[in-house]
């Protein structure tokens, strides 16, 4: 049975139609038209489709639309612009991190959230704050050093 | 070896005419601004309306636009290696024109050539040498065109940032976009009549001494990585069209089953759910993507009852070394007489090693899009051969190639003849069936699953050591499932899923390959032999290519084997290695690699170490197709755990002339952590009944927990030499530079791949 939600998603409020059960994902790239959280697995196994809920990062490929609420969510869309550029964007820049660039949402979404909570990261710190996440271009030497980057720009 | 084959016909409708399917995907990438010739002589060399789209004309490789900007035709495409920088810089300096004003434009069919495809690490070695000579003929064809309207020799005039001007007198002067902007070359170039990889049409003009290169050699960036970031740019699972449907394919739970009865009525209350069912082909369609996902998982299913066609996991190398070879090949020159230096041997050194399945498993499963309107069919697809798969749909679509319009849109990932080809094919069936436009991506289980396999191998390998401690014979042979069950490209329906399951007839192919270095043995051979496909029919172990096909397996054995011979010469792994090798530019690498790294000279295996963890040192080398790269590994051994970390990886890399070295250096750094994660992770799973590791848990790779604390890449550059290869050459010797530091570290030899945790403990006990 097809349910109407509100979703506040980059500071916009939007109405679907869904499944309860449906994933966030297919309402933020099928209904709202937000192609950057990707499909990768739907097992919340890789981290392409993370975005963050009230500031935590969240795989949408398993959060059911009907749970969100009124959360807010902020897709990677919404952490920053090219003019302004969230610091993580604009050390993925600078360190050239991705090849094929499908799991950047995994990556940037999940370290923005640690690096807002966590001032001057040891590597270590960081590395654990990354497990799990998938990249399958073996891009992760430049992905902790865009982050390390990104640290020392954030403070 | 691999059957690419030439596609039947190319496109002969102008680019003008195919203008209109352009700007859905890219823009237009010439301006149409039809400035009239303002001479005879110019109106020879150029034209308002574009040539035909073939490999013997300038304009199907380089324009230059009203504005004076260039655009860059290219038949190949970019993986995320920067490729596109790479062409863009070779263009800009043949043409003297700032490497901002070039655009490149690549893999669309409407567009470009059939240059192959990403394939074979070949983009700048074969397809960066045909832009090379396209734009130096674009700049000979220019100047001529300015000698004849500023009335001077052309060996009087010179060029900067696209301006054409006298030597002696810089305002007299004629810019690219006054000459030619906005209308076509109309010049014809020398062919060799090729398509694919080996396509080369060169001009008269000679490319320019590579002493002079100001734009080639630099560290300019990509500019496609801030669209990424900020989420600007569009993958092929993201394009969509207007009256698009969703389509999940549906697979059988034993492979080689096929569906019997198919329960519409299950689905009925999905809204918009359609089956698609013919033969064994079976997908489900409906208006909104979780509908048509819950309609894959809801569907009833009767399959047939299919006798389970695989052994179990544990005999596969019993399996491989038992069935009889249906082709073997002595590949290169034999040197000597190899079994009689066997016969007279003080004694023989023997090995044997084991490689399995392995998956592409991009990050994403592999998704297209295919509209068919008006007897036009438009595909969008991450595959890495848009042409090909123009001729795929086009036969299994029953059109003719020139209706069929193939957009190169990057994927999600892609690492040679993954699942790309397939889903567009599923996509074309589908989307013929319900006569709308349908995208299909695959789900995890799919991508891992189900795509094209890394062929699984053994190879043994001997040598004959004389009284004196010399190696006086070499013999190597490889036995495996072929390279290409299903070819590295869906140009022929039967090698997809699609043509498989709709019953074509089958023609799998035969192919493996030999250790590429350059070990001067008295008495040499190499060889390797393939068997059949377990199952010869969509199959989820078909093998096709995955990144430097039989590279790792092959380099694996040969460089661990030397090792071995070393280590029982009781000789230091370098030293035993310099004594063999013959290239200059092999040595070269090795002892590279040997500087950076710090390597003393010592044999292996360490004897200063007790305790659970230890350490240890490997060095393996390799070529490819020109390249050549050495490389050392640093591991330290849990003995208890069986945990390996690889703490520093060493590389030293010649591949010639080098473009651009940043992108070089992050595409080796990429090969390198996906390199460890093949060698201590990768295996397909499988039953007797289909492949069982379908998702990242099952099919585990490198965490970034576990990658080296360094990687140093030593770049080697020699601009004098044509560039060869980097996307492949350094995948293959880094599991083999484990191995050899595990024995180092240990004194164990591991033969078999992946070396997990369980895998070392059990050889180490």
């Amino acid at each position: 049975m097809k349910q109407s939600y509100s979703l506040n998603v980059n500071g916009t409020v939007h109405k679907i139609e869904a499944d309860e059960d449906m994933p966030l994902l297919y309402a933020l790239r099928d209904d709202l038209g937000l192609n950057n959280p990707h499909f990768g697995c739907g097992l919340a196994q890789c981290g392409a489709c993370t975005v963050h809920v009230d500031g935590q990062p969240v795989r949408s490929c398993i959060t059911p639309v009907s749970s969100v609420g009124d959360s807010k969510v902020v897709t990677l869309a919404g952490l920053g612009t090219p003019d302004k550029p969230h610091p993580l964007q604009a050390a993925y820049v600078e360190e050239q991190v991705p090849q094929c660039g499908y799991c950047i949402n995994g990556w940037i979404m999940t370290a923005a959230a640690f690096l807002r909570d966590n001032k001057k990261p040891t590597d270590a710190q960081i590395k654990s704050a990354l497990e799990g996440l998938k990249c399958r271009c073996g891009t992760h030497m430049s992905i902790l050093r865009a982050v390390k980057r990104a640290a020392t720009m954030m403070g | 070896m691999t059957r690419i084959e030439k596609p039947d016909a190319f496109s002969r409708r102008s680019l003008l005419k195919a203008g209109g399917a352009l700007i859905v995907s890219i823009g237009a990438p010439v301006t149409f601004d039809i400035a009239q010739a303002d001479d005879a002589a110019n109106a020879a060399m150029s034209v308002a309306v574009k040539p035909a789209l073939t490999p013997d004309q300038l304009s199907s490789y380089i324009a230059v636009n009203a504005d004076g900007t260039i655009a860059a035709y290219f038949g190949k495409m970019d993986m995320g290696q920067g490729l596109f920088v790479a062409v863009g810089q070779i263009v800009a300096e043949e043409l003297d024109v700032p490497f901002d004003s070039v655009k490149v434009f690549m893999g669309d069919t409407a567009t470009s050539v059939n240059q192959g495809g990403a394939s074979g690490s070949t983009g700048i070695q074969e397809g960066g040498r045909q832009m090379r000579v396209a734009a130096a003929e674009a700049r000979r064809v220019l100047v001529q065109m300015a000698s004849d309207k500023l009335g001077m020799p052309a060996d009087q005039l010179a060029v900067a940032n696209g301006i054409v001007h006298a030597t002696g007198d810089a305002a007299k002067k004629v810019s690219y976009a006054d000459l030619i902007g906005g209308r076509y070359f109309n010049i014809h170039l020398d062919w060799n009549g090729k398509y694919g990889n080996p396509l080369y049409a060169p001009g008269k003009a000679q490319p320019k001494d590579p002493k002079t290169h100001t734009v080639v050699g630099q560290p300019i960036k990509r500019q496609d990585i801030a669209p990424r970031v900020f989420a600007q740019q569009d993958f092929c699972t993201d394009v969509k069209v207007p009256g698009m449907v969703h389509g999940r394919m549906i697979r059988p739970k034993v492979a080689g089953a096929v569906p019997l009865k198919v329960d519409e009525a299950s689905i009925k209350d999905i809204p918009g759910a359609q089956v698609v069912w013919k033969e064994g082909f079976l997908g489900v369609v409906a208006d909104k993507e979780w509908d048509a996902i819950k309609a894959s998982q809801q569907l009833k299913v009767e399959w047939s009852d299919a006798k389970p066609p695989f052994p179990n996991q544990a005999a596969l190398y019993d399996h491989i070394r038992s069935t009889p070879s249906r082709k073997r090949e002595v590949e290169g020159k034999e040197a000597g007489n190899v079994d009689d230096a066997f016969k007279t041997a003080a004694r023989v050194i023997k090995a044997e090693y084991e490689w399995p399945f392995q998956s592409h498993a991009s990050m994403g499963p592999a998704c297209s899009l295919v509209e068919i309107k008006d007897g036009h069919v438009t595909c969008w697809s991450g595959t890495q051969k848009s042409h090909f798969v123009r001729a795929g749909l086009a036969a299994i679509l029953q059109m003719p190639q020139d209706s069929v319009h193939v957009i190169w849109t990057p994927g999600p990932g892609s690492y040679g003849r993954n699942d790309a080809d397939d889903a567009a094919m599923d996509a074309a069936v589908l989307a013929k069936a319900v006569g709308k436009p349908v995208r299909v991506q695959y789900m995890r289980n799919q991508g891992t699953g189900w795509d094209p396999k890394g062929p699984a191998s053994i190879h043994q390998v001997r040598a004959a050591i004389d009284a004196q401690g010399n190696v006086v014979a070499y013999d190597f042979l490889s036995k495996a499932f072929s390279r290409v069950d299903v070819d590295t490209n869906g140009s022929k329906p039967y090698d997809t899923l699609a043509g498989q399951t709709l019953g074509v007839d089958l023609k799998s192919g035969d192919g493996f390959g030999i250790p590429s270095e350059s070990y001067s043995f008295a008495n040499k051979r190499t060889a390797w032999e393939v068997i059949p496909p377990l199952l010869d029919r969509a199959s989820p172990l078909r093998t096709s290519h995955l990144r430097d096909p039989v590279g790792p397996q092959i380099h694996f054995a040969s460089e661990s084997f030397m090792d071995e011979v070393a280590a029982s010469l009781d000789m230091d792994a370098i030293e035993f290695r310099l004594r063999y090798v013959k290239d200059p530019r092999d040595i070269a690498v090795i002892k590279a690699a040997a500087e950076k790294a710090g390597w003393q000279m010592r044999p292996s295996p360490r004897k200063d170490q007790t305790g659970d963890k230890v350490s240890g040192r490997g060095i393996a080398y390799a070529q490819r197709s020109g390249t050549r790269v050495a490389m050392i590994a640093e591991v330290d051994v849990d003995r208890r755990s069986g945990k390996i970390w690889v703490r520093r990886f060493t590389v030293a890399h010649d591949c010639g002339q080098i473009i651009n070295p940043d992108g070089l250096r992050l595409t080796v750094e990429g090969n390198i952590v996906q390199g460890i994660s093949r060698t201590l992770w990768e295996e397909v799973k499988f039953d007797n009944k289909n492949v069982t590791s379908v998702d990242w848990i099952t099919y585990p790779i490198l965490d970034i927990t576990e990658t080296p604390s360094q990687i140093d890449v030593v770049l080697i550059n020699h601009p004098e030499i044509a560039p060869s290869g980097a996307g492949e050459p350094s995948s293959r010797p880094i599991a083999a530079a484990i191995a050899n530091a595990v024995f180092d570290a240990t004194g164990v030899r591991i033969r078999r791949v992946p070396f997990s945790p369980d895998n070392v403990k059990s050889a180490l006990s």
